[in-house]
């Protein structure tokens, strides 16, 4: 199984995301990111890593979105994970959502929800590492790190060096 | 987990620590300016309550409600059951109605078992107190406030010193504490004069004392119970004058305990017998505190025991 995006492709779409933010929001005021655990959250770490050095600080968060989930009846209960408020809040900021693969558009719209429990962001936008397609809601990303054409039956692995050891973007299954 | 909580035997170590950290999570999400959440909406939560309370049943209740479930609250009183309907007729009406689960508190030990077993219901049992037997949401509550209070703990208690204090022979919240703790690892104590102390308590895995002025300055937590005046059918003490002094905390006892040691008492409080008031208002008491966290902790083990498929639902 090869790799569709390596280490440095990684490093290059997330660059090229921290610049479309800061274009499209006209600098860094009043931007947040919220980073969707597990990997979004590692994500949103990077993409402010690189905007720190592009010239400001940004603050970052996680938004866990288990409980907003509309497939909570499908499965055995999943365990919660970290929601933690980026410092400053996020009443009346630019929230950046952040995930690494959207696919049906279900997780965003529970973070859509998660989201209004914690308060009300002056615009949200949603950053992505891979835009696979398959969408089964109105919803669609501002930032997208790769279009990545699938079939329904494959699936997208996301590894990231911080609890994977590599970088990698691939498909897998048929 | 299994899909009742009747004891807390029925929670592995990793049962307990995924409560633990779900509450932790949802004391953060909650925080916000709406409280609630939909994760169980269109599930219906029977309060199924035989004997009196008040901090349990609206504890069951708010966590019900933050979660979006539908509450129905029975009490025995002003119910059929005071015209002699049995535990049995009672469960079967609860199932004709569609309970999801049934969280009950019943006088006899053993109630919440036999309502699990019996194959009356379907619902997913929880047991709120029963008898003199267990009280696993308590002590589940108990460790929160615990873990809380020694963050960098986690929720290991390795090493942690636990005294627990007073009527032990009637207490339902010890036995379920000293499951619960000694599963984390925690070295619990329990004080208390001979006639208080259940028969077979040496089989427990606790250290006993009859004297509270031993080793009170080693204790992490200090942990009161009530005075069970309603079960008090014999003589076990003295006086509660004498009862107070051996046994009650007081400022001078408070005094000598750590200073980084917490006070705990599971309510309702006999202030002026076990715990003075000025104890139980101190700074170290985290009595409110427990009140607070016995919302997120049962809001915890209700997502976990019907926030997703029942077993039997889980299709492959």
């Amino acid at each position: 199984m090869s790799a569709i995006l390596e280490s440095a492709d990684i490093d290059r779409a997330l660059k090229r995301i921290s610049h479309e933010i800061i274009e499209k929001n006209q600098g860094l005021e009043s931007v947040v990111l919220m980073g969707i655990p597990t990997r979004g959250a590692y994500l949103a770490n990077r993409i402010s890593l690189i905007l720190e050095e592009l010239g400001a600080k940004v603050p970052v968060g996680t938004l866990d979105i288990t409980m907003h989930r509309d497939d909570l009846r499908l499965r055995p209960p999943r365990p919660l994970l970290p929601t933690l408020m980026p410092p400053g809040g996020i009443e009346g900021k630019h929230v950046v959502l952040v995930d690494d693969v959207l696919f049906s558009g279900r997780t965003i719209r529970a973070a859509l929800d998660a989201l209004g429990e914690l308060g009300r962001p002056r615009t949200v936008q949603l950053a992505v590492l891979v835009d696979r397609g398959h969408r089964e809601l109105p919803i669609r990303a501002d930032y997208v790190g790769k279009n990545l054409p699938t079939s329904s039956k494959e699936s997208v692995r996301v590894q990231l060096s911080e609890i994977d050891e590599i970088d990698s973007v691939e498909i897998v299954g048929a | 987990m299994k899909s009742q909580l009747l004891s807390i035997n029925d929670l592995s170590t990793a049962d307990i620590h995924s409560i633990l950290s779900t509450a932790a999570e949802l004391e953060r999400i909650t925080d916000g300016p709406t409280k609630k959440l939909p994760t169980l909406r269109g599930r219906t939560v029977v309060n199924l309550f035989f004997e009196d309370s008040t901090r349990t049943r609206i504890s069951f209740e708010t966590a019900a409600k933050r979660l979006s479930a539908d509450v129905i609250n029975f009490s025995a009183k002003g119910s059929s059951v005071s015209k002699g309907e049995s535990l049995k007729d009672t469960a079967q009406t609860l199932q004709a109605m569609g309970a999801d689960a049934v969280v009950i508190r019943h006088g006899s030990s053993g109630a919440a078992q036999r309502l699990a077993d019996s194959g009356w219901i379907s619902a997913t049992v929880i047991n709120a107190g029963d008898g003199t037997h267990e009280h696993p949401t308590q002590a589940l509550l108990d460790a929160f406030t615990i873990s809380k209070s020694f963050p960098d703990r986690k929720s290991d208690f390795s090493g942690l010193r636990v005294a627990i204090v007073g009527d032990i022979l009637h207490s339902r919240v010890a036995r379920s504490n000293v499951l619960l703790l000694s599963k984390l690892g925690a070295s619990v104590t329990l004080i208390a004069p001979p006639t208080l102390l259940p028969v077979g308590v040496e089989t427990w895995p606790v250290k006993i004392s009859y004297n509270m002025d031993e080793q009170l300055e080693e204790f992490d937590v200090v942990m009161m119970l009530r005075i069970q005046i309603e079960r008090m059918s014999n003589f076990f003490f003295p006086s509660e004058r004498e009862y107070s002094r051996q046994y009650g905390l007081n400022e001078e006892r408070l005094l000598r305990m750590k200073k980084s040691a917490i006070v705990m008492h599971p309510g309702p409080m006999n202030r002026g017998l076990e715990i003075s008031a000025s104890s139980a208002d101190s700074s170290r008491s985290v009595i409110v505190d427990q009140v607070g966290n016995g919302v997120l902790t049962r809001m915890a083990v209700l997502y976990l025991l019907l926030g997703g498929a029942a077993l039997t639902e889980v299709g492959q």
